[in-house]
């Protein structure tokens, strides 16, 4: 499954936009995000929700997916040993996929569930830790996917419909 | 009302984010678990928190949050008004607890 190679921090902010023979364009986008790496916390989701508003996407959406990708790239930085985040935007959806080297998810059902959390108790200290972060980003989606190979990664894909 | 009209409230001090002003308030919202303000304080709301740190703000722009006010009088760390600068999103500071701003702000017809 997962044959892609891990992004870089010099991959940060590649772009690539493409415009398909019917003149649809996309606009994809792939970001680093580095293991407790609190200080640039938001960063990348910052310039999701950016190009967003550039291009002219409907607030409601643009707000779900930007808690979606702040909530993913929280998550990277906590609970991870460092990932990425694409962003794929064309006419009917958007994509987020988000993907992890680390721990992974031994009980997914478990992690889904409100309230519960594996946060240290430093990161809950910074107001972290709430168990509201994969709950967060499935309610704010249209399609919501999880897989995770305990010690090896967590991968999501998250989409949302433009047209509803 | 906008956020400006908070200015004159002498329950608050406005510490950072004077050029997001214009913004509207549309209720109040208290929380400091940050996923759980994402993912239930409204766009356009006025968010009451003791949190400080850097992620505030990200939080506050993810959600379409109007405005920040940290009660209690916590510190408020340099980077954190920094970026409340950057970004435009007004950060205000008093020394009432949460509940007790919240009743005032409610008097005031924040709400």
């Amino acid at each position: 499954m997962l044959l892609r190679e891990f992004y870089t921090p010099k991959d940060l902010a590649e772009q690539i936009s493409s415009t398909n023979s019917d003149g649809v364009v996309t606009i994809q986008r792939a970001y680093a995000v580095e293991k407790n790496d609190f200080k640039r916390a938001g960063e990348v989701s910052s310039q999701i929700k950016k190009i967003m508003k550039q291009v002219g996407v409907r607030p409601d959406i643009i707000r779900r997916v930007s808690v979606a990708a702040y909530e993913a790239e929280m998550n990277i930085i906590i609970h991870s040993d460092g990932g990425s985040i694409e962003f794929i935007l064309n006419p009917e959806i958007i994509e987020l996929v988000i993907l992890d080297r680390g721990p992974g998810i031994a009980d997914i059902q478990l992690a889904m569930k409100e309230g519960y959390s594996t946060a240290s108790k430093d990161v809950r200290e910074l107001g972290f830790g709430a168990g509201m972060g994969l709950p967060n980003m499935k309610r704010c989606s249209d399609e919501f996917v999880i897989e995770s190979e305990v010690g090896k990664f967590t991968k999501l894909q998250i989409i949302f419909h433009q047209s509803t | 009302m906008t956020v400006e009209g908070l200015c004159q409230n002498n329950d608050l001090t406005l510490i950072a984010g004077a050029n997001g002003l214009q913004r509207e308030i549309e209720g109040i919202y208290i929380g400091d678990m940050l996923s759980w303000v994402m993912g239930r304080a409204q766009e356009k709301q006025l968010w009451i928190t003791i949190q400080t740190n850097l992620n505030i703000l990200a939080v506050a722009l993810m959600a379409d949050i109007s405005c920040i006010v940290v009660v209690e009088d916590a510190d408020i760390p340099h980077e954190t008004i920094k970026k409340a600068n950057d970004e435009g999103i007004p950060l205000f500071q008093s020394s009432l607890t949460a509940y007790e701003l919240a009743i005032k702000l409610t008097g005031a017809d924040v709400l």
